[in-house]
């Protein structure tokens, strides 16, 4: 194939000037009609050739042979067809005969129809896959395997983060019930809430109207020497900022006025805060001193519901811990 | 004429029938298909320039389609198919480009 139309089209590239593209329009038909005769000629040759040398071989022999066959070639080459002449006349026979090379023409461009049709849908099926070749297919492997590696440290950095998110949480959450437990016992401490516990209660009776403030600030402290937690006096919640004031006629407390007998709720533990308000020389001999009387119970459960308004402060602002 | 009339009932064929490729021949396929693609264009080209032979369109498309797919063939069995098949299709389309430049220069005159 020293002529066919592809090589031709490769040796006469796209010249763009129109000198070259001349030049080419001259050569090329020029190619056309010597290349089929030059084709045919180089493919009859041969077997001529041949044919004449064993003519001339044979015509030591048989002259008349070789006469013969010199003068009428024709029928030596009908009657022994080599197989080059048969594709020479195959070939002969196929431009001779359009319709025949039309249909040869038509087949193998409704194969290539046939094929590029097969192609496009086995490519486009979604199987992409299943026809790649074996270093893609190693390669694809490769890159899903270092993917994967990618996305499981991912997830393992995330569910790092993930856990310190939730040890910090929980540990937010111990905080926060920790401060709700501090909040509550010293709301209790500070008398804001009610508060229930074992305790005792104290009726400190003075018919005489002779115990003083001083006298029922001894009872708050001799309580809270004892460990009481929580007092209520009369009506009234003691906190740390409660005052006993004398006026005529009774006693304020935090500004209200109480008067005899007195009812006293603490809560503590029930003997120490008993003991203590019993001890010689203290509250109840004081009472008893001043013509009343203290009757101290110890309660399994003392409820106190009286509540202080602490005022919110003003200057003072928490400090750094 | 024909030949456009055949690659069009070829496409249909192949759509309708729903042939799966045989495994064997799946790297080859596309290359043989850009190989008598080549050919085709090639065809085209000389039909258009006036010097087209039935016997050289033949032969060529037979041989580009034979030959391309014997270089794949090689080249997966020295382990360098891709790369190969890569080089064929390179060729193959400048090649096409080629006469596909030729041919608009004659539909176009340009």
């Amino acid at each position: 194939m020293t002529n066919d139309h592809e090589a031709d089209a490769e040796e006469t590239q796209p010249p763009d000037d129109e000198r070259s593209r001349e030049e080419l329009a001259d050569e090329e038909p020029s190619n056309e009609e010597l290349n089929p005769e030059r084709d045919e000629r180089s493919r009859e040759e041969p077997p001529a050739a041949t044919r004449r040398d064993e003519v001339a071989f044979g015509s030591g022999i048989a002259p008349e042979l070789a006469s013969g066959a010199s003068l009428d070639p024709t029928p030596a080459d009908k009657s022994d067809p080599t197989p080059a002449d048969k594709s020479v006349r195959a070939w002969k026979r196929l431009r001779r005969d359009k319709k025949s090379a039309g249909i040869l023409i038509g087949v193998l461009t409704a194969i290539l129809g046939f094929a590029i049709a097969v192609q496009v849908r086995s490519n486009s099926s979604s199987d992409s896959l299943s026809n790649a070749r074996e270093d893609d297919l190693i390669r694809i492997l490769d890159d899903q395997n270092a993917r994967a590696e990618r996305i499981n440290q991912q997830i393992a950095d995330l569910q790092a983060t993930l856990d310190e998110l939730q040890r910090s949480g929980n540990s937010d959450a111990v905080a926060q019930q920790q401060a709700e437990r501090e909040l509550q016992s010293l709301e209790v401490l500070l008398g804001t809430v009610p508060a229930t516990g074992p305790g005792i209660t104290a009726d400190i009776t003075d018919p005489q109207h002779k115990l003083k403030a001083e006298d029922l600030l001894d009872v708050v402290e001799e309580l809270r020497g004892a460990g009481a937690e929580s007092i209520q006096f009369g009506p009234v919640r003691v906190t740390t900022a409660t005052s006993f004031t004398d006026r005529s006629g009774g006693v304020q407390v935090d500004g209200q006025q109480v008067s005899p007998p007195y009812r006293v709720l603490a809560i503590g533990d029930p003997k120490t805060l008993d003991t203590a308000l019993n001890i010689p020389g203290g509250v109840a001999a004081t009472a008893r001193n001043a013509g009343g009387d203290a009757q101290i119970v110890e309660q399994q459960q003392v409820d106190i519901t009286a509540r202080s308004n602490v005022p919110s402060p003003k200057y003072a602002a928490p400090g750094g811990r | 004429m024909i030949a456009g009339l055949a690659l069009a009932v070829g496409v249909i064929v192949g759509l309708v029938l729903r042939p799966t490729v045989p495994h064997w021949l799946e790297p080859y396929l596309p290359i043989a298909v850009v190989a008598a693609l080549d050919a085709v264009f090639g065809g085209i080209r000389a039909r258009l320039d006036g010097i087209f032979d039935s016997k050289v369109f033949v032969v060529s498309f037979v041989s580009n389609v034979v030959v391309a797919a014997l270089i794949v063939f090689l080249g997966d069995k020295l382990g360098v198919g891709g790369q190969l098949s890569t080089a064929v299709v390179v060729v193959l389309g400048i090649r096409i480009f080629g006469n596909a430049a030729a041919i608009r220069r004659h539909v176009f005159r340009a």
